[in-house]
């Protein structure tokens, strides 16, 4: 009885919770993960399959897949990056608002894939900040939905108050 | 389908064209300063309507004749396809008219080959780069050009700037993954060229 009193109780402390506001602010941000489907090659139909009904990635609180980038906050590279298309890339990922993160899904937006072309570029990194890779040619949806809860455990541990603090003053300056 | 009838008449018809023996469609070889005349006729004429496909191949830069133009058709009325060679006269700059205006297929079609080959299509609506940007520099299926590619610059002055990114040789990794395309199946099979170097290997020069 005395260890749940310790924790919580309702009766005695009312309709206030006392928790830390990176706690909080991360909760929320990884509870609503709206994904960017930045869909190039064969990668993207593994992730409209994450979508749809048999793997229903909506389980997860991921499946506002946004095609505006100016409402949505996680990127996920599914397919091959040609040099041409890198540009708009990291155009996509310029116009989205912080804070922001990107999945790079598949072989080809990891590393380039098995295109050693002089087409292609060797890893989306290049580019833009790779939060979580995926392996596979294709990955399955499973794991893309595994990448991204792992994102999610990534989101939970960020300190999101000094993150603030350091953009404001960068702002400010 | 065609039949060696048809055939003849072509021949008969047209002294500018002469017959390349393939195993699979009538191939023929038609003079570059007819090549429109005879799509004209193609199409008006003998009902192949249908411009399949339009590409060209690098013979090397050994070779008399080192760029050709290869385009195929095909017929509903014939149920057959026709293949055409035309050969570029020029080796450092290789000309050949556009077809175009004839083919409304061969516009994109003629672009991919100007980017890939650097063949110029004259009389061609907007001969511009279809695949590669508009800035790069090379045309990457002529022999010479190397599968990793060549150090270039991106277009973007904004997005090199932010990220100090450009075209880089791809490490091959043990590749390039080539069959050499002669002897049985089981030694057909494509089989590392060992071109490699990777991070830690450098590149040869
Ligand atoms: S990793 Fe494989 S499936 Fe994905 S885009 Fe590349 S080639 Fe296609």
């Amino acid at each position: 009885m005395i260890a749940n009193e310790v924790a919580y109780n309702g009766k005695v402390e009312g309709d206030v919770i006392v928790t830390k506001a990176d706690a909080v602010i991360n909760w929320i941000r990884k509870h609503s993960v709206w994904p960017m489907p930045m869909g190039l090659a064969c990668c993207a139909i593994e992730l409209m399959a994450s979508a749809a009904s048999r793997y229903d990635i909506s389980r997860f609180g991921m499946e506002v897949m946004r095609f505006s980038p100016r409402q949505s906050d996680c990127m996920i590279v599914a397919g091959t990056v040609t040099y041409k298309m890198a540009e708009v890339v990291r155009r996509i990922y310029d116009q989205m608002g912080d804070p922001k993160w990107v999945v790079a899904m598949g072989a080809c937006a990891s590393t380039g894939g098995m295109y050693r072309s002089y087409a292609v570029m060797q890893g989306v990194d290049t580019i833009v900040p790779v939060d979580v890779y995926v392996s596979g040619c294709p990955p399955r949806p499973e794991a893309l939905l595994d990448a991204m809860i792992k994102l999610q455990d990534k989101i939970g541990n960020e300190s999101s108050v000094k993150n603030l603090k350091k953009r404001a003053s960068a702002v400010a300056e | 389908m065609i039949d060696q009838d048809f055939t003849n008449s072509l021949l008969a018809k047209h002294d500018y064209l002469s017959k390349i023996s393939h195993a699979d469609c009538l191939t023929l070889s038609c003079l570059p300063a007819d090549w429109v005349d005879f799509a004209k006729f193609l199409n008006q004429e003998e009902a192949f309507e249908l411009l399949v496909d339009l590409t060209a191949i690098d013979q090397g830069d050994t070779a008399d004749i080192r760029f050709e133009v290869v385009a195929h058709f095909y017929s509903r009325i014939h149920h057959d396809y026709l293949r055409v060679h035309i050969d570029c006269l020029d080796n450092e700059s290789p000309e050949v008219d556009s077809i175009a205006s004839i083919y409304p297929a061969a516009d994109w079609h003629e672009r991919e080959a100007f980017d890939m080959f650097g063949i110029i299509f004259t009389g061609h609506p907007n001969l511009k780069r279809i695949l590669m940007w508009d800035e790069y520099p090379y045309h990457p299926l002529r022999k010479e050009f190397p599968l990793a590619g060549i150090d270039t610059p991106l277009p973007a002055a904004d997005v090199v700037e932010a990220t100090g990114a450009s075209v880089e040789p791809a490490p091959m990794m043990g590749g390039p993954f080539v069959s050499p395309g002669s002897g049985p199946m089981s030694d057909a099979e494509p089989r590392a060229k060992d071109e490699s170097w990777t991070e830690q290997i450098e590149k040869p020069v």
